[in-house]
Protein backbone atom coordinates (compact mmCIF):
# COMPACT_ATOMS: atom_id res chain seq x y z
CA UNK A 1 0.00 0.00 0.00
CA UNK A 2 1.73 3.14 -1.42
CA UNK A 3 1.97 6.00 1.62
CA UNK A 4 0.31 9.02 1.13
CA UNK A 5 3.23 11.00 0.33
CA UNK A 6 3.83 8.53 -2.49
CA UNK A 7 0.41 8.92 -4.31
CA UNK A 8 0.73 12.51 -3.48
CA UNK A 9 3.36 12.69 -5.92
CA UNK A 10 2.92 10.37 -8.10
CA UNK A 11 -0.46 12.53 -8.96
CA UNK A 12 1.89 15.84 -8.84
CA UNK A 13 3.58 13.60 -11.93
CA UNK A 14 0.49 12.63 -13.67
CA UNK A 15 -0.59 16.45 -13.63
CA UNK A 16 2.44 17.81 -15.00
CA UNK A 17 2.26 15.04 -18.02
CA UNK A 18 -1.26 15.92 -18.85
CA UNK A 19 -0.01 20.07 -19.20
CA UNK A 20 2.38 18.52 -21.53
CA UNK A 21 0.85 16.26 -23.34
CA UNK A 22 -2.58 19.12 -23.38
CA UNK A 23 0.11 21.67 -24.57
CA UNK A 24 1.46 19.68 -27.71
CA UNK A 25 -2.24 18.37 -28.64
CA UNK A 26 -2.85 22.40 -28.96
CA UNK A 27 0.70 22.91 -30.60
CA UNK A 28 -0.12 20.11 -33.13
CA UNK A 29 -3.49 21.62 -33.98
CA UNK A 30 -2.09 25.13 -34.77
CA UNK A 31 0.23 23.19 -36.91
CA UNK A 32 -2.45 21.03 -38.42
CA UNK A 33 -4.29 23.90 -39.77
CA UNK A 34 -1.17 25.48 -40.72
CA UNK A 35 -0.04 22.44 -42.97
CA UNK A 36 -3.76 22.13 -44.06
CA UNK A 37 -3.34 25.25 -45.77
CA UNK A 38 -0.75 24.95 -47.66
CA UNK A 39 -1.61 21.37 -48.92
CA UNK A 40 -4.66 23.42 -50.23
CA UNK A 41 -2.82 25.90 -51.90
CA UNK A 42 -0.42 23.45 -53.58
CA UNK A 43 -3.92 21.87 -55.08
CA UNK A 44 -4.49 23.99 -58.10
CA UNK A 45 -1.23 23.51 -58.96
CA UNK A 46 -0.83 19.80 -58.79
CA UNK A 47 -4.08 19.25 -60.20
CA UNK A 48 -3.33 21.68 -63.37
CA UNK A 49 -0.04 19.71 -63.63
CA UNK A 50 -0.92 16.28 -63.90
CA UNK A 51 -3.60 17.29 -65.75
CA UNK A 52 -1.62 18.96 -68.80
CA UNK A 53 1.15 16.14 -68.20
CA UNK A 54 -0.87 13.18 -67.97
CA UNK A 55 -2.71 14.00 -71.50
CA UNK A 56 0.46 14.26 -72.96
CA UNK A 57 2.19 11.26 -71.77
CA UNK A 58 -1.08 9.68 -73.08
CA UNK A 59 -0.49 10.55 -76.68
CA UNK A 60 3.17 9.10 -76.20
CA UNK A 61 2.89 6.29 -74.00
CA UNK A 62 3.50 3.11 -75.69
CA UNK A 63 5.89 5.24 -78.62
CA UNK A 64 9.62 3.87 -78.40
CA UNK A 65 10.48 7.21 -78.57
CA UNK A 66 8.76 8.28 -75.16
CA UNK A 67 11.49 9.62 -72.40
CA UNK A 68 13.03 7.33 -70.66
CA UNK A 69 11.02 8.77 -67.36
CA UNK A 70 8.24 7.48 -68.82
CA UNK A 71 8.68 4.17 -70.70
CA UNK A 72 10.99 3.00 -67.63
CA UNK A 73 14.40 1.29 -67.98
CA UNK A 74 12.18 -1.80 -69.27
CA UNK A 75 13.26 -3.62 -66.08
CA UNK A 76 11.99 -3.74 -63.17
CA UNK A 77 14.46 -5.64 -61.10
CA UNK A 78 16.36 -2.91 -58.87
CA UNK A 79 13.23 -1.13 -56.84
CA UNK A 80 14.21 2.03 -54.63
CA UNK A 81 11.67 3.02 -52.35
CA UNK A 82 11.42 6.44 -50.50
CA UNK A 83 10.10 5.95 -47.27
CA UNK A 84 9.08 9.71 -45.99
CA UNK A 85 8.97 9.84 -42.26
CA UNK A 86 8.03 12.09 -40.04
CA UNK A 87 11.81 14.04 -37.81
CA UNK A 88 9.70 13.04 -34.93
CA UNK A 89 8.21 10.47 -32.33
CA UNK A 90 5.23 10.78 -30.17
CA UNK A 91 3.00 10.74 -33.13
CA UNK A 92 0.81 7.79 -32.70
CA UNK A 93 1.20 4.95 -35.72
CA UNK A 94 2.13 7.73 -37.63
CA UNK A 95 5.22 5.98 -38.39
CA UNK A 96 5.02 2.85 -37.72
CA UNK A 97 2.46 2.16 -40.71
CA UNK A 98 4.45 3.72 -43.23
CA UNK A 99 7.51 1.68 -42.22
CA UNK A 100 5.17 -1.65 -41.86
CA UNK A 101 3.66 -0.59 -45.71
CA UNK A 102 7.40 -0.64 -46.56
CA UNK A 103 8.52 -3.35 -45.24
CA UNK A 104 5.60 -5.32 -46.30
CA UNK A 105 6.10 -4.36 -50.06
CA UNK A 106 10.13 -5.01 -49.49
CA UNK A 107 9.39 -8.41 -48.87
CA UNK A 108 7.14 -8.83 -51.54
CA UNK A 109 9.77 -7.27 -53.91
CA UNK A 110 12.42 -9.67 -52.52
CA UNK A 111 10.25 -12.80 -52.63
CA UNK A 112 9.97 -11.89 -56.13
CA UNK A 113 13.94 -12.26 -56.48
CA UNK A 114 14.55 -8.43 -57.25
CA UNK A 115 16.53 -5.93 -55.94
CA UNK A 116 15.61 -3.46 -53.16
CA UNK A 117 16.85 -0.86 -52.02
CA UNK A 118 15.74 2.15 -49.47
CA UNK A 119 15.87 5.89 -49.43
CA UNK A 120 14.50 7.41 -46.11
CA UNK A 121 13.59 11.19 -45.67
CA UNK A 122 12.73 11.58 -41.79
CA UNK A 123 14.84 10.09 -39.23
CA UNK A 124 12.30 8.13 -37.31
CA UNK A 125 11.64 6.03 -40.71
CA UNK A 126 14.73 5.51 -41.01
CA UNK A 127 15.85 4.82 -37.11
CA UNK A 128 13.25 1.83 -37.79
CA UNK A 129 14.31 0.38 -40.92
CA UNK A 130 17.67 0.38 -39.86
CA UNK A 131 17.55 -2.78 -37.66
CA UNK A 132 16.38 -5.19 -40.63
CA UNK A 133 16.46 -3.32 -43.53
CA UNK A 134 20.38 -1.70 -42.79
CA UNK A 135 22.19 -3.08 -45.66
CA UNK A 136 19.68 -2.10 -48.02
CA UNK A 137 19.47 1.73 -47.04
CA UNK A 138 21.06 4.21 -49.87
CA UNK A 139 20.75 7.35 -48.76
CA UNK A 140 18.49 9.59 -46.27
CA UNK A 141 17.20 13.32 -46.78
CA UNK A 142 17.18 14.66 -43.57
CA UNK A 143 14.31 17.77 -42.79
CA UNK A 144 14.74 18.31 -39.47
CA UNK A 145 16.15 21.74 -39.98
CA UNK A 146 13.42 22.72 -42.32
CA UNK A 147 10.51 24.25 -40.93
CA UNK A 148 8.47 24.64 -43.48
CA UNK A 149 8.25 22.50 -45.82
CA UNK A 150 9.00 24.58 -49.40
CA UNK A 151 9.07 23.03 -53.73
CA UNK A 152 12.48 23.65 -52.93
CA UNK A 153 12.25 20.37 -50.87
CA UNK A 154 11.23 18.46 -52.53
CA UNK A 155 13.09 19.26 -55.80
CA UNK A 156 16.06 18.58 -54.02
CA UNK A 157 14.52 15.28 -53.31
CA UNK A 158 13.73 14.96 -56.59
CA UNK A 159 16.89 15.81 -58.00
CA UNK A 160 18.69 13.44 -56.09
CA UNK A 161 16.45 10.89 -57.36
CA UNK A 162 16.65 12.08 -60.93
CA UNK A 163 20.89 11.31 -60.47
CA UNK A 164 20.63 8.36 -58.75
CA UNK A 165 17.90 7.27 -61.60
CA UNK A 166 20.45 8.53 -63.96
CA UNK A 167 23.04 7.11 -63.09
CA UNK A 168 21.86 4.31 -62.92
CA UNK A 169 20.87 3.08 -59.80
CA UNK A 170 17.42 1.68 -59.70
CA UNK A 171 14.97 1.16 -62.67
CA UNK A 172 11.69 1.96 -60.37
CA UNK A 173 10.71 4.24 -57.88
CA UNK A 174 7.83 4.12 -55.29
CA UNK A 175 7.19 6.43 -52.66
CA UNK A 176 6.18 6.01 -49.34
CA UNK A 177 3.81 8.60 -47.43
CA UNK A 178 0.52 9.03 -45.10
CA UNK A 179 -2.31 10.26 -46.92
CA UNK A 180 -4.69 12.63 -45.18
CA UNK A 181 -7.87 11.55 -44.50
CA UNK A 182 -8.58 13.35 -41.47
CA UNK A 183 -8.02 14.28 -38.22
CA UNK A 184 -8.39 10.64 -36.87
CA UNK A 185 -7.07 8.89 -40.18
CA UNK A 186 -4.37 8.98 -42.19
CA UNK A 187 -3.64 6.29 -44.84
CA UNK A 188 0.05 4.88 -45.90
CA UNK A 189 0.08 5.34 -49.02
CA UNK A 190 2.33 4.19 -52.11
CA UNK A 191 2.71 5.47 -55.31
CA UNK A 192 5.09 5.33 -58.17
CA UNK A 193 7.06 8.44 -59.63
CA UNK A 194 9.91 6.64 -61.44
CA UNK A 195 8.54 5.33 -64.29
CA UNK A 196 5.90 8.17 -64.04
CA UNK A 197 2.37 6.46 -63.56
CA UNK A 198 -0.42 8.48 -64.47
CA UNK A 199 -4.61 7.54 -63.72
CA UNK A 200 -6.50 7.52 -66.83
CA UNK A 201 -8.18 11.07 -66.72
CA UNK A 202 -11.45 10.83 -65.95
CA UNK A 203 -14.40 11.85 -68.41
CA UNK A 204 -14.63 15.78 -66.92
CA UNK A 205 -10.51 15.86 -67.07
CA UNK A 206 -10.38 16.36 -71.25
CA UNK A 207 -10.94 19.64 -72.25
CA UNK A 208 -11.09 18.47 -75.62
CA UNK A 209 -8.64 20.91 -76.74
CA UNK A 210 -5.89 19.71 -79.45
CA UNK A 211 -2.58 21.44 -78.14
CA UNK A 212 0.02 23.08 -80.06
CA UNK A 213 3.23 22.73 -78.41
CA UNK A 214 6.08 25.04 -78.13
CA UNK A 215 8.96 24.34 -78.79
CA UNK A 216 7.96 20.96 -78.96
CA UNK A 217 5.65 17.78 -77.78
CA UNK A 218 8.92 15.96 -77.16
CA UNK A 219 10.82 19.28 -75.64
CA UNK A 220 7.70 19.79 -73.57
CA UNK A 221 7.04 16.39 -72.28
CA UNK A 222 10.85 16.20 -71.55
CA UNK A 223 10.70 19.04 -69.32
CA UNK A 224 7.86 18.03 -67.51
CA UNK A 225 8.45 14.61 -66.59
CA UNK A 226 11.20 16.16 -64.03
CA UNK A 227 9.27 18.72 -62.28
CA UNK A 228 6.26 16.04 -62.22
CA UNK A 229 8.70 13.54 -59.89
CA UNK A 230 9.35 16.93 -57.74
CA UNK A 231 5.23 18.08 -58.01
CA UNK A 232 4.70 14.35 -56.50
CA UNK A 233 6.83 14.44 -53.67
CA UNK A 234 5.81 18.03 -52.96
CA UNK A 235 2.36 16.79 -52.35
CA UNK A 236 3.67 13.78 -51.14
CA UNK A 237 5.64 16.01 -48.34
CA UNK A 238 2.89 18.17 -47.61
CA UNK A 239 -0.20 15.33 -46.92
CA UNK A 240 2.49 13.89 -44.90
CA UNK A 241 3.29 17.01 -42.93
CA UNK A 242 -0.76 17.18 -42.36
CA UNK A 243 -1.50 13.67 -41.38
CA UNK A 244 1.85 13.78 -38.67
CA UNK A 245 -0.28 16.85 -37.07
CA UNK A 246 -2.92 15.33 -37.51
CA UNK A 247 -1.80 11.68 -36.01
CA UNK A 248 0.16 13.51 -33.35
CA UNK A 249 -2.85 15.46 -32.22
CA UNK A 250 -5.34 12.52 -31.85
CA UNK A 251 -2.26 11.05 -30.05
CA UNK A 252 -1.35 13.68 -28.00
CA UNK A 253 -5.47 14.47 -27.21
CA UNK A 254 -6.25 10.20 -26.28
CA UNK A 255 -3.00 10.56 -23.82
CA UNK A 256 -4.39 13.78 -22.14
CA UNK A 257 -7.55 12.02 -21.79
CA UNK A 258 -5.61 8.81 -20.38
CA UNK A 259 -3.83 11.01 -17.95
CA UNK A 260 -7.39 12.69 -16.51
CA UNK A 261 -8.48 9.21 -15.94
CA UNK A 262 -5.56 8.15 -14.27
CA UNK A 263 -6.11 11.47 -11.90
CA UNK A 264 -8.83 10.86 -10.72
CA UNK A 265 -8.48 7.33 -10.18
CA UNK A 266 -5.50 7.98 -7.83
CA UNK A 267 -7.66 11.12 -6.46
CA UNK A 268 -9.96 8.56 -5.30
CA UNK A 269 -6.98 6.34 -3.94
CA UNK A 270 -5.61 9.27 -2.25
CA UNK A 271 -9.04 10.33 -0.57
CA UNK A 272 -9.51 6.60 0.70
CA UNK A 273 -6.13 6.12 2.30
CA UNK A 274 -6.36 9.21 3.83
CA UNK A 275 -9.94 8.61 5.42
CA UNK A 276 -8.57 5.21 6.50
CA UNK A 277 -5.28 7.02 8.12
CA UNK A 278 -8.02 9.55 10.00
CA UNK A 279 -9.72 6.39 11.03
CA UNK A 280 -7.08 4.74 12.44
CA UNK A 281 -6.01 7.57 14.16
CA UNK A 282 -9.69 8.24 16.21
CA UNK A 283 -9.77 4.53 16.60
CA UNK A 284 -6.54 4.93 18.53
CA UNK A 285 -8.06 7.88 20.66
CA UNK A 286 -11.42 6.54 21.60
CA UNK A 287 -9.52 3.14 22.47
CA UNK A 288 -7.44 5.08 24.64
CA UNK A 289 -9.77 6.91 26.32
CA UNK A 290 -12.23 3.73 27.24
CA UNK A 291 -9.03 2.22 28.28
CA UNK A 292 -8.45 4.78 31.05
CA UNK B 1 -12.52 46.79 -75.36
CA UNK B 2 -10.57 43.32 -76.29
CA UNK B 3 -12.58 40.07 -75.12
CA UNK B 4 -12.03 39.05 -71.18
CA UNK B 5 -10.10 35.63 -70.29
CA UNK B 6 -10.07 34.20 -67.42
CA UNK B 7 -6.07 34.27 -66.56
CA UNK B 8 -4.62 31.72 -63.66
CA UNK B 9 -1.02 32.18 -62.30
CA UNK B 10 -0.28 29.56 -59.79
CA UNK B 11 3.04 27.78 -58.07
CA UNK B 12 3.24 25.26 -56.10
CA UNK B 13 3.01 26.91 -53.13
CA UNK B 14 0.04 28.96 -53.39
CA UNK B 15 -2.39 30.74 -55.99
CA UNK B 16 -1.00 34.23 -57.03
CA UNK B 17 -3.66 35.41 -58.77
CA UNK B 18 -6.75 34.50 -60.99
CA UNK B 19 -8.25 37.43 -62.39
CA UNK B 20 -9.77 38.19 -66.24
CA UNK B 21 -7.59 39.12 -68.03
CA UNK B 22 -7.57 41.06 -71.98
CA UNK B 23 -3.82 40.00 -72.61
CA UNK B 24 -0.81 38.26 -71.00
CA UNK B 25 2.45 38.06 -72.43
CA UNK B 26 4.19 34.92 -71.68
CA UNK B 27 7.94 34.56 -71.70
CA UNK B 28 8.17 31.36 -73.59
CA UNK B 29 11.20 29.41 -74.00
CA UNK B 30 11.43 30.13 -77.59
CA UNK B 31 10.24 33.53 -77.47
CA UNK B 32 7.59 36.01 -75.76
CA UNK B 33 4.18 35.57 -76.71
CA UNK B 34 1.31 37.42 -75.93
CA UNK B 35 -1.84 35.46 -75.21
CA UNK B 36 -5.56 37.20 -75.71
CA UNK B 37 -8.73 35.45 -75.82
CA UNK B 38 -9.43 32.88 -78.57
CA UNK B 39 -6.21 32.56 -78.44
CA UNK B 40 -5.04 28.72 -80.12
CA UNK B 41 -4.43 25.92 -77.08
CA UNK B 42 -1.20 25.68 -76.59
CA UNK B 43 1.05 24.40 -74.11
CA UNK B 44 4.98 26.29 -73.61
CA UNK B 45 7.68 26.06 -71.51
CA UNK B 46 8.83 28.88 -69.90
CA UNK B 47 12.00 30.57 -69.38
CA UNK B 48 12.71 32.89 -66.78
CA UNK B 49 11.21 36.07 -66.97
CA UNK B 50 8.47 38.25 -66.89
CA UNK B 51 4.61 37.78 -66.83
CA UNK B 52 2.77 40.95 -67.97
CA UNK B 53 -1.37 40.88 -67.04
CA UNK B 54 -3.03 43.70 -69.02
CA UNK B 55 -6.29 43.46 -66.40
CA UNK B 56 -9.10 45.61 -65.97
CA UNK B 57 -7.65 47.25 -63.06
CA UNK B 58 -4.46 48.10 -65.20
CA UNK B 59 -1.39 46.28 -66.00
CA UNK B 60 0.63 43.81 -63.00
CA UNK B 61 3.98 42.15 -63.23
CA UNK B 62 5.27 38.67 -62.44
CA UNK B 63 8.86 37.30 -61.62
CA UNK B 64 8.66 33.60 -62.64
CA UNK B 65 11.80 31.43 -62.97
CA UNK B 66 10.68 28.64 -65.55
CA UNK B 67 7.64 26.54 -65.66
CA UNK B 68 5.29 25.90 -68.11
CA UNK B 69 1.53 27.90 -69.48
CA UNK B 70 -1.36 26.38 -70.67
CA UNK B 71 -3.47 28.45 -72.73
CA UNK B 72 -6.77 27.68 -74.34
CA UNK B 73 -8.98 30.34 -75.99
CA UNK B 74 -11.47 30.75 -72.73
CA UNK B 75 -8.15 31.13 -70.85
CA UNK B 76 -5.09 31.10 -69.75
CA UNK B 77 -2.86 29.06 -66.17
CA UNK B 78 0.67 30.21 -66.01
CA UNK B 79 1.90 26.97 -63.77
CA UNK B 80 5.65 28.31 -62.78
CA UNK B 81 7.91 26.50 -60.60
CA UNK B 82 8.77 29.89 -58.03
CA UNK B 83 6.85 33.24 -58.62
CA UNK B 84 5.94 36.22 -57.43
CA UNK B 85 4.51 40.17 -58.05
CA UNK B 86 7.08 41.76 -59.45
CA UNK B 87 6.97 44.22 -56.54
CA UNK B 88 7.79 41.90 -54.01
CA UNK B 89 11.23 40.68 -55.86
CA UNK B 90 14.25 42.42 -54.01
CA UNK B 91 17.57 42.12 -54.23
CA UNK B 92 17.97 38.61 -52.05
CA UNK B 93 15.77 36.77 -54.03
CA UNK B 94 17.92 37.83 -57.19
CA UNK B 95 20.76 36.48 -56.07
CA UNK B 96 19.80 33.65 -54.55
CA UNK B 97 17.47 33.01 -58.23
CA UNK B 98 20.76 33.72 -59.75
CA UNK B 99 23.12 31.47 -57.03
CA UNK B 100 20.40 28.63 -57.85
CA UNK B 101 21.11 28.75 -61.62
CA UNK B 102 24.33 29.53 -61.53
CA UNK B 103 24.71 26.37 -59.16
CA UNK B 104 22.93 24.23 -61.78
CA UNK B 105 25.45 25.08 -64.46
CA UNK B 106 28.24 24.77 -63.10
CA UNK B 107 27.06 20.56 -62.31
CA UNK B 108 25.04 20.49 -65.37
CA UNK B 109 25.75 17.26 -68.07
CA UNK B 110 27.27 18.97 -71.65
CA UNK B 111 24.21 18.56 -73.37
CA UNK B 112 22.49 20.60 -70.52
CA UNK B 113 24.76 23.59 -70.49
CA UNK B 114 23.55 25.60 -73.41
CA UNK B 115 20.05 25.62 -71.77
CA UNK B 116 21.03 26.44 -68.29
CA UNK B 117 23.62 29.20 -69.01
CA UNK B 118 20.52 30.71 -71.26
CA UNK B 119 18.96 30.63 -67.48
CA UNK B 120 21.29 32.63 -65.96
CA UNK B 121 21.12 35.13 -68.73
CA UNK B 122 17.64 35.29 -68.80
CA UNK B 123 17.84 35.78 -64.63
CA UNK B 124 20.34 38.92 -65.29
CA UNK B 125 17.58 40.35 -67.79
CA UNK B 126 14.86 40.33 -65.18
CA UNK B 127 17.37 41.60 -62.75
CA UNK B 128 18.06 44.60 -64.87
CA UNK B 129 14.08 44.94 -66.21
CA UNK B 130 13.34 45.40 -62.17
CA UNK B 131 16.36 48.09 -61.76
CA UNK B 132 18.46 45.72 -59.65
CA UNK B 133 21.37 44.16 -59.74
CA UNK B 134 22.90 40.43 -61.12
CA UNK B 135 25.98 39.36 -59.68
CA UNK B 136 26.12 36.34 -62.60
Amino acid sequence: MPSLKDLKNRIDTVKSTRKITKAMQMVAAAKLRRAQEAAEASRPYTERFNAVLGGLAKASAGSDAAPILLRGTGSDQVQLLVVMTAERGLCGGFNSSIVKLAKQKAETLKGEGKTVKILTVGKKGREQLKRDYGDLLIGHVDLSEVKNIGYANAQEIANDLLARFDAGDFDVATIFYNRFENVVSQIPTAVQVIPAKFDTPSESDETGYVYDYEPSEEEVLATLLPKGVATAIFSALLENGASEQGARMSAMDNATRNAGEMIDKLTIEYNRSRQAVITNELIEIISGAEAL
Amino acid sequence: MADMMQFDLVSPERRLTSTEASAVQIPGADGDFTAMAQHAPTIATLRPGIVTVQGAGGEERYVVTGGFAEVTPDGTTVLAERAMPAGEVTQDIIDDFVATAVAARDNATPEMLDQLSKQVGDIALVASELGLQSKA
